[in-house]
């Protein structure tokens, strides 16, 4: 595994999570999460090549909603939470065209 | 080909919202065109704590066109999360199936438009919400409304079979009237309802590897979709003789310039850190569950025109009128089923109602029209109550909602059948026209038209045309 | 009207509001009294809602109706729990004067039940941390010794309740944020099966991890609130429906016979070896009071922390998405354009704890590493849930210590995380298995409190609560008060 975890990467992964560190919390965060994955390698120690993945250990299978509509009427309360809307929208600066996924 | 020596492949991944009564995973209403968040909650909002709860109609959805697109129904689904950040995805994560999509390895068999079919395998199909709808202002800035929110969606991805604009076209067409008949959706283009995102590269014919890739998402008609292919094809096959080399783009439909043009170069793959999403269960599909959804899967428009054709008797022309929209097809059906004669039904459907939801731009189910009363005047007709020409009140007042029947008695729309009031009138305006008579019998036809005319103007128009001719000829004979 | 938690229990209470020697007005009143006397020392409430209880309070009077066990009783809400209309921020910066439009499924349950909520309790931002020194608002202290942490990251609930300010508070565990508190203060603290109470309404670290659970003085409190908060909820999807039993039924009963195995793991790295010491007798309690005691082996353990720490951040990564500043919370007022508002929000509204989980877990979801990491650490999870199972086949009960230390001072561990997260070496594979546990006090060490852990089959919360409460009846810790009791 040998995973190690470079400067660039540190701003790669913040640029992902939306999170922007000056070039001091940066060095320092290199080297925090550098620590962290020593950690997460010892991993690699254990044979898993026949383990299946635990992502739950709910024991629920098929809890499903039957398809009836419910209004909460909760509009009002929502926009008035909201840092700005305008005429019931939710107000954010312009999302730039070619951004749109 | 068409495009000199370079083979086109063409992907697409088509949205479809399925139209469940509420969202995928929050009881809000779906519902379009209301008030700017008016369907909207605080599970819709991702406020903290909220927690998502799957809804089994729009997984049920998902199963009809997984069984219409001849998918095998995985047994197994863990749903997942897709990370990204957008003003109209407020987890910052979208709920899908990317592990294990609801149904893989299907197929669509698609007329092509020299009569061949073309069969083009679907690689998978998966259900997903949809984000909510951004606007955006001229103030510099754009507006959330998270009423589409949650919308249940299938997502149906084919494997790279479709090798020409005309081709992606006639997918796009044959699948949509597929959706159609699993009665999910009505997959309106104009409303966003089927979206697709397209994928195109060309290669020199012969090579290995395909070529690079342009990527134009959510393009919402099909006529766009294939002015767009015509532009890419071209405008790639140019770069590559020119010598110049291909970008991994994404790029956007003009409809202006009918051209294309580019968003943004790929520099490195999207990172969408998808991993199972442990806030919703598993699901567990049967195949009881399976055999369930699929006795409540609508008939698709094949078997119907098949039927329509073979059994009813009907021109392949008008059958495939017929099974334009689910609800015409089905309208159809039930008409027959209650007894109207299936090419009258059938001639009023495609004649005259057709001109009447025209006219009034009104949907079928939107009418006051029912199966039961086009079929009640259709056997008005048949059975001689009423004349063709009486029907046209009758079709008048079957489209406000009247009963034919009741109708037609009240207004006096109906047809004098028996000879026993006949005969009398017959046996009149024959002693009062002897002139006629004598014309007949001197081999002029014009004559009978007149002493119909006659007799129709004493019935007040109610004389059976039929019955009435055949008691005049036989009156006449014996003179 | 002077009031001291530290003379009643839930059932005492209980009697004398039913028998009108008390009001749940002069119980509500003394409560608030004795919060504004000690929450200077120890801070560990956030915000009080006085008025609100007091309302409350007075409409349960004149009802009359204390028929429910909880009924008129104050407590406290570790403030990841949401309250319609009642400030929750998580303790985060990004949350700050946020209101919530609806109540989270516990606090409805224990409103129905005439439960009285007068405030909600620090804790780490997000729960993130183990001593509750990562608020962005205030340092809780220790009920025992005002420089210790008070553990976290249910930190305020634990010390509120350890301080006597109120009877019971709840508090939420996703490596050990329950119990790990409550042993620091010595009391009480469980954490309930992943599945037994709904999580809706709780404010999302690691979905797959977190549980809302009681923190009491004495274990039948902790049975009474956990047989109000318990149950299917259909607004949960990994909420369970069994049938919850009445988690008192079996107090008293003893634990003659009970089998009990103690991992030999737990008690190998970096255990302080005094706390190791009264662990030890502890267990040596419950062999004395007749359980049989075997050590066994959980050969996974020491990659819990390493597995935990990938989960967790994976999932914490993904759910703190929502917190964007778009559509409720804090937007930072210098945001310009878009991704300003992501950007900007985010970096100034988090504070260092959670940013470093965010990225811990985002690298570990990201293309390259997430074979290496999320799925490798999915795969571990499977191992030690398969370690535990196979030690339940033969035992009714594991045991050990909760933590490998006592409170530690305020400022000691707080720079260096990989410290901090192997301090939850022993409480974190519990909730990987998504098993029960309770911390329960089992003495001092230099006048700090040492937390013995239960840990139980799925489900079985009845088998530690009774093993817990004969060990509780035995050894009375929970008699001894800290000095801030003397402040009531
Ligand atoms: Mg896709
Ligand atoms: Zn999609």
């Amino acid at each position: 595994m040998a995973e190690t975890i470079s400067r660039d990467d540190v701003a790669h992964v913040a640029s992902l999570a939306k999170l922007a560190f000056d070039e001091a919390k940066l060095d320092q965060f290199t080297d925090q999460l550098t620590d962290i994955l020593t950690l997460f390698e010892t991993l690699s120690e254990v044979d898993t090549s026949a383990v299946e993945p635990t992502y739950s250990v709910t024991p629920n299978v098929n809890h499903l909603r039957e398809d009836v509509a419910d209004n909460w009427h909760q509009k009002q309360e929502l926009l008035a939470n909201s840092p700005e809307e305008a005429a019931d929208l939710i107000k954010v600066p312009a999302i730039i065209k070619g951004e749109d996924d | 080909m068409a495009n000199g020596n370079f083979e086109t492949t063409i992907g697409l991944e088509v949205h479809v919202e399925m139209q469940t009564n509420s969202k995928l995973l929050s009881p809000s209403p779906v519902h379009y065109g209301d008030s700017p968040n008016a369907n909207t909650n605080v599970i819709d909002w991702a406020y903290p704590g909220v927690l998502p709860v799957a809804n089994k109609g729009a997984l049920e959805y998902g199963m009809r066109v997984a069984l219409a697109l001849n998918a095998k129904i995985s047994p197994f689904i863990r749903w997942d999360r897709k990370n990204y950040f957008y003003p109209d995805n407020p987890k910052s994560y979208q709920t899908t199936q990317s592990q294990t999509p609801l149904g893989t390895n299907g197929y669509l068999d698609v007329k092509l438009e020299n009569g061949e079919t073309k069969r083009v395998r679907i690689h998978e199909l998966h259900v997903e919400e949809d984000a909510g709808k951004n606007t955006h202002g001229n103030d510099g800035n754009s507006y959330v409304d998270l009423n589409r929110q949650g919308t249940p969606l299938v997502e149906i991805v084919s494997e790279p079979d479709l090798h020409s604009p005309d081709e992606a076209y006639a997918y796009l067409e044959q699948l949509r009237q597929v959706i159609l008949f699993t009665g999910v959706s009505e997959a309106k283009m104009q409303e966003g309802q089927m979206r697709a995102d397209v994928n195109i590269s060309i290669r020199p014919y012969g090579a290995k590897e395909y070529g690079t890739r342009v990527e134009m998402k959510n393009v919402n008609s099909f006529n766009y979709v294939r002015n767009a292919l015509i532009y890419e094809e071209k405008r790639q096959a140019a770069a590559l003789r020119a010598g110049e080399k291909l970008v991994q783009e994404t790029r956007r439909y003009d409809e202006p310039t009918k051209s294309t043009i580019s968003m943004r170069v790929k520099e490195v793959a999207d990172d969408y850190r998808y991993f199972p999403e442990p806030d919703l269960s598993p699901i567990e599909i049967s195949q009881d569950w399976i055999d369930e959804v699929a006795a409540n899967l609508p008939k698709s428009a094949a078997q119907r025109r098949q039927y329509y054709v073979d059994d009813l008797e009907i021109e392949p022309y008008d059958a495939e009128v017929l099974t334009q929209t689910l609800a015409m097809a089905d309208f159809y059906d039930q008409t027959v089923q209650a007894g109207a004669d299936p090419k009258r039904a059938a001639n009023y459907l495609i004649g005259d109602v057709n001109a009447y939801l025209n006219k009034t731009q009104l949907e079928l189910q939107e009418t006051k029209l029912t199966p039961a009363n086009l079929a009640g005047m259709v056997k008005l007709i048949e059975d001689g109550t009423i004349s063709t020409k009486q029907a046209k009140k009758v079709f008048e007042a079957i489209m406000d909602g009247e009963e034919p029947e009741a109708f037609a008695k009240k207004n006096g729309l109906v047809q004098i059948s028996d000879t026993a009031i006949l005969l009398p009138w017959v046996t009149e305006v024959l002693d009062a026209n002897p002139q006629s008579i004598e014309d007949f019998k001197g081999g002029k036809d014009r004559a009978v038209g007149f002493l119909i005319g006659q007799l129709m103007k004493k019935s007040k128009g109610q004389a059976n045309p039929g019955v009435l001719n055949q008691l005049l000829m036989q009156e006449l004979k014996q003179r | 009207m002077t009031f001291n938690y530290f003379d009643h229990d839930l059932s005492d209470l209980h009697q004398k509001l039913l028998n009108h020697e008390l009001t749940a007005q002069e119980l509500t009143q003394a409560t608030l009294d004795n919060i504004a006397a000690s929450d200077g020392d120890v801070q560990a409430f956030l915000g009080t809602n006085g008025p609100e209880a007091l309302q409350q309070a007075q409409e349960l009077d004149e009802k009359g109706d204390f028929s429910n066990p909880l009924a008129g009783i104050p407590m406290g809400l570790k403030d990841n729990l949401s309250t319609k209309g009642l400030e929750t921020s998580g303790a985060s910066k990004i949350l700050a004067g946020f209101k919530p439009v609806y109540d989270a499924t516990v606090v409805q349950k224990l409103q129905a039940a005439g439960a009285i909520s007068v405030g909600k309790l620090n804790m780490d931002e997000f729960a993130m941390g183990g001593s509750t020194e990562n608020s962005a608002y205030q340092k809780t202290t220790n009920a025992w010794d005002h420089t210790k942490v008070p553990g976290g990251s249910s930190g305020g609930s634990a010390t509120a309740v350890a301080a006597g300010q109120i009877p019971y508070a709840l508090g939420s565990d996703t490596g050990g944020s329950i119990r790990q508190p409550a042993a620091f203060n010595g009391i009480v603290g469980f954490k309930p099966t992943y599945g037994r109470v709904s999580r809706f309404g709780l404010f999302a670290m690691a979905s797959s991890l977190d549980q809302i659970g009681p923190l009491t003085r004495t274990v039948k409190d902790n049975a009474l609130v956990l047989n109000a908060i318990a149950g299917f909820d259909k607004m949960d999807s990994t909420s369970v429906e069994s049938e919850v039993p009445d988690f008192t039924a079996r107090l008293g009963q003893g634990i003659k016979g009970m089998r009990i195995a103690v991992p030999k793991e737990y008690f190998e790295e970096g255990i302080d070896p005094k706390v190791a010491q009264q662990v030890k007798s502890a267990i040596e309690q419950l062999r004395e009071l007749g359980a049989t005691v075997d050590e066994v082996s959980l050969p996974h353990t020491r990659y819990g922390v390493a597995a935990y720490y990938i989960i967790m951040s994976s999932e914490a990564s993904s759910n703190l998405q929502r917190y964007d500043g778009i559509r409720y919370g804090f937007r930072s007022p210098d945001a310009k354009s878009l991704e300003d508002v992501y950007v900007k929000t985010r970096s100034e509204g988090f504070g260092d704890e959670v940013k470093r989980r965010i990225m811990l877990g985002t690298f570990s979801l990201s293309a390259g590493a997430y074979d290496a990491f999320f799925k490798k650490a999915a795969q571990v999870r499977t191992l030690i849930v398969e370690d535990f199972n196979k030690v339940f086949n033969d035992y009714d009960l594991i045991v050990g210590p909760t933590a490998p230390t006592t409170a530690y001072g305020l400022g000691e561990e707080i720079n260096d995380p990989k410290a901090m997260y192997l301090a939850d070496a022993l409480t974190i594979p519990v909730n990987l298995a998504g098993l029960p546990g309770l911390s329960i006090n089992a003495g001092f060490v230099d006048g700090l409190p040492v937390g013995l852990q239960l840990i139980g089959k799925p489900f079985d919360e009845a088998t530690i609560y009774q093993a817990a409460q004969a060990f509780e009846d035995a050894t009375r810790w929970f008699e001894k008060r800290p000095a801030v009791a003397e402040k009531y």
